[in-house]
């Protein structure tokens, strides 16, 4: 949490060059994420290819793109859901070729789902204390038998999940069995969940979808404020292009699984290319 | 303390006392003479299928798995809790029968154990019914393994032939193929029977309410976001099915050391089906529901006795007639609107969600 | 010829298997669960046919006729009353419901017929042997075979030509889409049932043709490893249960034959964890990709 009060004293966004997304506050640091040259191949079809993007160790970034791009699936092979068939992703200098989704997210990585992946049946603090899973730990002998750690453990949890709940405001409906939720706080409790890990880079994925102005608005100080609060650093897809040009210090643009663009707000607004894939070719005469 | 947790230890010391208190009555009755004779020989299998129940229900209700050879590691529980006390007395002359029951029992949770990891291994990487399927062929695979297996003991040593019984000369069976495990002597008591269910209820309780229980749970309602959340899927999917699978082998050999005699028909497909019977009736994810469902569909074949051959045919009929109450919506709907007010008493208020803000 | 006659009862053991395998396939493809009962809807087929035969003196094609009628309109009825009330619940609490319609007809059954086992008279179908150099085949085990091989084309002919049978196949696909596409789903799968039905019944002369023992239970392990045949070649494919139940039943022979004969039951299934491990969603199945 230190760290998090060091950076908080920055104030202003600097600008960044075009050909990487790395903020110079973080310059000497070793980024949180670099991939290099990640693709990934579905029986002769790339659905990416070439990849290449550095993240900072507290950037809020963004992953933009038409529809069917490939930004989930970049997602994806960052979280080691798919395993790429060229290129490497680091997280902190660190290669996660061969890990499995269980190994990346103790290194740090944490996301929520396209389509809300909670679980479903439990409790919105049990759906916390499961991203507490690894960093509250005691065994299962321990829980059967009820020994001392099992009781400070538990406590622990607990306090950890409400604090957590309760910077969102959702410390009211700890009891309540998560699937019953209306969607706004289901994908809430995800980021919740999400962040109960720890991790050094969070992803989003189009954490705005469904959501009305009034909300989104919310939701982009809410990522502001999480970045600054936890220290860490945040990629989001998303196709609300206000939340993107609105927070978003870097900004990397995909069509058909290629990176076409990367930089600031401004400069992507300006680049064609940006607005061919979105909006077609500009019609002659 | 939480609501949530206020409402779960209720529901656990529900279901203790519920255990409990049967006991005390039914050992009463036992001592007044109060008892129906068909009853009193119910009294251990129905603490056996309790255990299976619930240990059933670990691996469905709440690791979210179907598993349909539970009744497998049932038999290997029986068999190797009547090789255990068979060769206990006749190799060292143990005429404790408590401690050969104690032995038999936690050598026949081991043994299923073990087998439970070895199933465990291939088994948990498929998914859904290809993994019912081949919980099922190992279930079989079982049975037809000691239908062909003969063993016995000579000289304090265990021996141990397939296929054809090549065992040496003078040698005490202990089973003996397709006749199954023989000359037991029965030791298994009711309060046998009942300390055991309170084990295998503090086991599952406890663990089901402990981090590692959470995790299961994680598995089962989203596999992905669990691993994506640092769970292991393998690791406690394979937890719950060992736990299970011990527990299931220490009611077996309970349930074996019941009676003379041990056949492998006893331990069919059709027992893990009337197991799985008991747990979706019961509730899946609801240990309490599992005691109950196993008591009463264990006990209701026997009431149902009355009706000699039509007894199967009404218990096919109330169950087919149970289930499409219980899950058609249309009935259900009739049943919340007659009810519903009555339920809202209980429920309170619903929440509301508020805004939220980061400090 | 020791090898020969063992593939060719193989073959034919086979036959029925897939024959059976085909329903248990079909039903789940469209309707998504599993019909438990299937296996018994066999058993009834052989009795209504050994009655045809044995008490009521009809010759050998109406008594299967018989049976075939009978057995549609008990799978129709079936799952009008019982599955179809319960087309919206977890599939665990349609597969109870099956296992609670399997004990019914077992009951039934033994009710009726008694729990006593009938010999099936074969006189009808075992006119004459087919000799084959050295090989002595039993016109019941040709039958089988060919029987196998009509009801295998007329059904994929079925299937991909008829509108029916594309019906079928929608409805397997995606419900919704069907129904939005004009399909009657509740009688598409109705129809599903009946075809299943039927050839439940055919299957059931036929495994008493060559196995002449018949009693209440004698549906029931068929019916497990037809279910199992079905899995093994990708639970919801046509070919799949095809491929599937003859395998099973070449396993089964074989391995009765050279390995051991009480462990024959433990060879099929071991087969089958095998490759299950090696080819996850069966042998023709696809593997369900999920979206994450």
């Amino acid at each position: 949490m230190t760290e998090a009060k060091k950076r908080r004293s920055d104030t202003r966004m600097v600008p960044v060059p075009s050909h990487s997304i790395v903020p110079e506050r973080d310059v000497d640091d070793i980024p949180v994420l670099e991939t290099r040259h990640l693709g990934i191949e579905f029986g002769g079809l790339k659905a990416v290819d070439d990849f290449n993007l550095t993240i900072g160790k507290t950037e809020i970034a963004g992953l933009i793109g038409p529809n069917g791009a490939g930004k989930t699936t970049v997602f994806n092979l960052l979280t080691k859901v798919y395993e790429p068939t060229t290129g490497a992703v680091l997280i902190n200098g660190q290669d996660l070729h061969g890990m499995s989704i269980v190994q990346a997210s103790r290194l740090g990585i944490a996301r929520t789902f396209q389509n809300i992946r909670l679980f479903d049946k439990m409790t919105v603090e049990e759906n916390v204390r499961i991203g507490l899973h690894n960093q509250i730990k005691y065994d299962m002998i321990t829980g059967i038998l009820r020994l001392p750690r099992y009781w400070k453990q538990e406590k622990r949890q607990h306090e950890r999940a409400m604090e957590l709940l309760d910077i969102f405001g959702m410390q009211d409906l700890a009891d309540e069995v998560s699937g019953s939720l209306p969607y706004g706080a289901q994908r809430r409790l995800e980021i919740v969940r999400a962040l109960a890990t720890e991790p050094k880079l969070l992803l989003l994925d189009e954490p705005a979808a469904g959501m009305n102005p009034h909300e989104t608005e919310e939701l982009m100080e809410n990522i502001a404020k999480i970045r600054d609060r936890f220290g860490i650093a945040i990629l989001l897809i998303e196709h609300d292009m206000s939340l993107v040009m609105g927070v978003c210090e870097g900004i990397c643009v995909l069509n058909f699984g290629r990176i076409i663009a990367k930089g600031t707000a401004d400069e992507i607004q300006a680049n064609p290319d940006v607005i061919e894939a979105y909006l077609g070719k500009k019609k002659e005469g | 303390m939480t609501k949530a947790k206020r409402r779960r230890l209720i529901y656990n010391l529900v279901t203790f006392a519920l255990v409990i208190i049967a006991y005390i009555v039914l050992q009463n009755m036992i001592g007044a003479k109060a008892i129906s004779r068909s009853l009193k020989g119910l009294l251990v299998p129905i603490c056996a299928w309790i255990i299976m129940a619930v240990s059933l229900n670990l691996v469905i209700g709440f690791s979210g798995e179907l598993s349909l050879g539970h009744a497998g590691f049932m038999s290997i529980g029986a068999y190797t809790g009547a090789i255990v006390s068979g060769w206990l007395l006749a190799a060292f002359d143990m005429q404790d029968t408590t401690l050969r029951l104690i032995l038999a029992i936690v050598a026949g949770g081991i043994i299923a154990g073990i087998f439970g990891v070895l199933i465990g291994i291939p088994v948990l990487r498929l998914r859904g019914d290809y993994l019912a399927i081949v919980t099922l062929a190992f279930g079989e695979i079982i049975r037809n393994l000691v239908n062909v297996l003969y063993v016995g003991t000579a000289d304090g040593k265990l021996h141990f032939s397939f296929l054809n019984k090549k065992l040496p000369e003078g040698v005490t069976m202990l089973v003996d193929g397709a006749k199954g495990a023989v000359k037991i002597k029965p030791i298994s008591t009711f309060t046998a029977g009942f300390i055991l269910i309170l084990i295998t209820l503090v086991i599952v309780l406890n663990l089901v309410n402990s981090r590692a229980g959470r995790a299961i749970q994680a598995t089962r309602d989203n596999r992905i976001a669990a691993e994506s959340m640092g769970v292991s899927v393998t690791k406690y999917k394979m937890m719950a099915f060992v736990t299970a699978a011990v527990l299931a082998g220490m009611a077996g050999a309970l349930y074996g050391l019941n009676s003379s005699t041990v056949v492998p028909t006893q331990f069919t497909f059709n027992q893990s089906i009337n197991v799985l019977v008991f747990v979706v009736l019961g509730g899946l994810g609801n240990v309490l529901g599992s005691v109950i469902s196993a008591t009463f569909l264990t006990v209701l074949p026997e009431v149902l006795r009355e009706f000699a051959d039509f007894r199967m045919l009404v218990y096919a009929v109330v169950l087919i007639l149970v289930m499409i109450f219980t899950n058609n919506p249309l009935i259900r709907s009739f049943i919340n609107r007659l009810f519903g007010p009555v339920k809202s008493l209980f429920r309170g208020k619903p929440k509301s969600v508020s805004g939220g803000d980061l400090q | 010829m020791i090898f020969l006659d063992h593939l060719i009862n193989g073959l034919s053991l086979g036959s029925i298997y897939a024959i059976i395998a085909l329903g248990y396939t079909m039903v789940y493809g469209i309707a998504k669960m599993l019909n438990f009962a299937h296996g018994d809807v066999i058993m009834v087929g052989a009795y209504i046919a050994f009655c045809g035969l044995q008490y009521w003196g009809i010759p050998p094609v109406l008594a299967i006729l018989l049976a075939m009628v009978f057995c549609t309109l008990l799978g129709v009825t079936i799952e009008g009353f019982a599955y179809r009330p319960l087309r919206q619940a977890t599939s665990l609490a349609v597969l109870i419901t099956a296992i609670g319609m399997s004990y019914l007809l077992q009951n039934i059954a033994l009710m009726i017929w008694g729990a006593n086992p009938k010999s099936f008279p074969t006189t009808f179908i075992n006119g004459s042997n087919i000799r084959l150099g050295q090989l002595n085949i039993s016109s019941a085990t040709l039958i089988t075979i060919l029987a196998n091989v009509v009801i295998m084309v007329t059904l994929t002919l079925f299937t991909s030509k008829t509108k029916l049978g594309k019906a079928m196949r929608c409805v397997s696909e995606d419900r919704g889409a069907a129904e939005l596409m004009g399909i009657n789903v509740n009688r598409t799968i109705s129809l599903t049932f009946a075809i299943g039905s039927a050839l439940a019944a055919i299957a059931g002369v036929l495994l008493c043709s060559s196995y002449p023992i018949l009693q209440p239970t004698t549906g029931s392990m068929p019916g497990i490893k037809a279910f199992t045949a079905a899995v093994f070649g990708g639970i919801g494919s046509i070919p799949g249960a095809m491929l599937g139940g003859i395998l099973l039943g070449l396993i089964e022979i074989f391995g009765k034959a050279y390995i051991s004969t009480e462990l024959g039951d433990a060879i099929v299934f071991a087969v089958l964890i095998i490759v299950l491990l090696v080819k996850p969603a069966g042998l023709l199945g696809k593997p369900m990709r999920e979206k994450v």
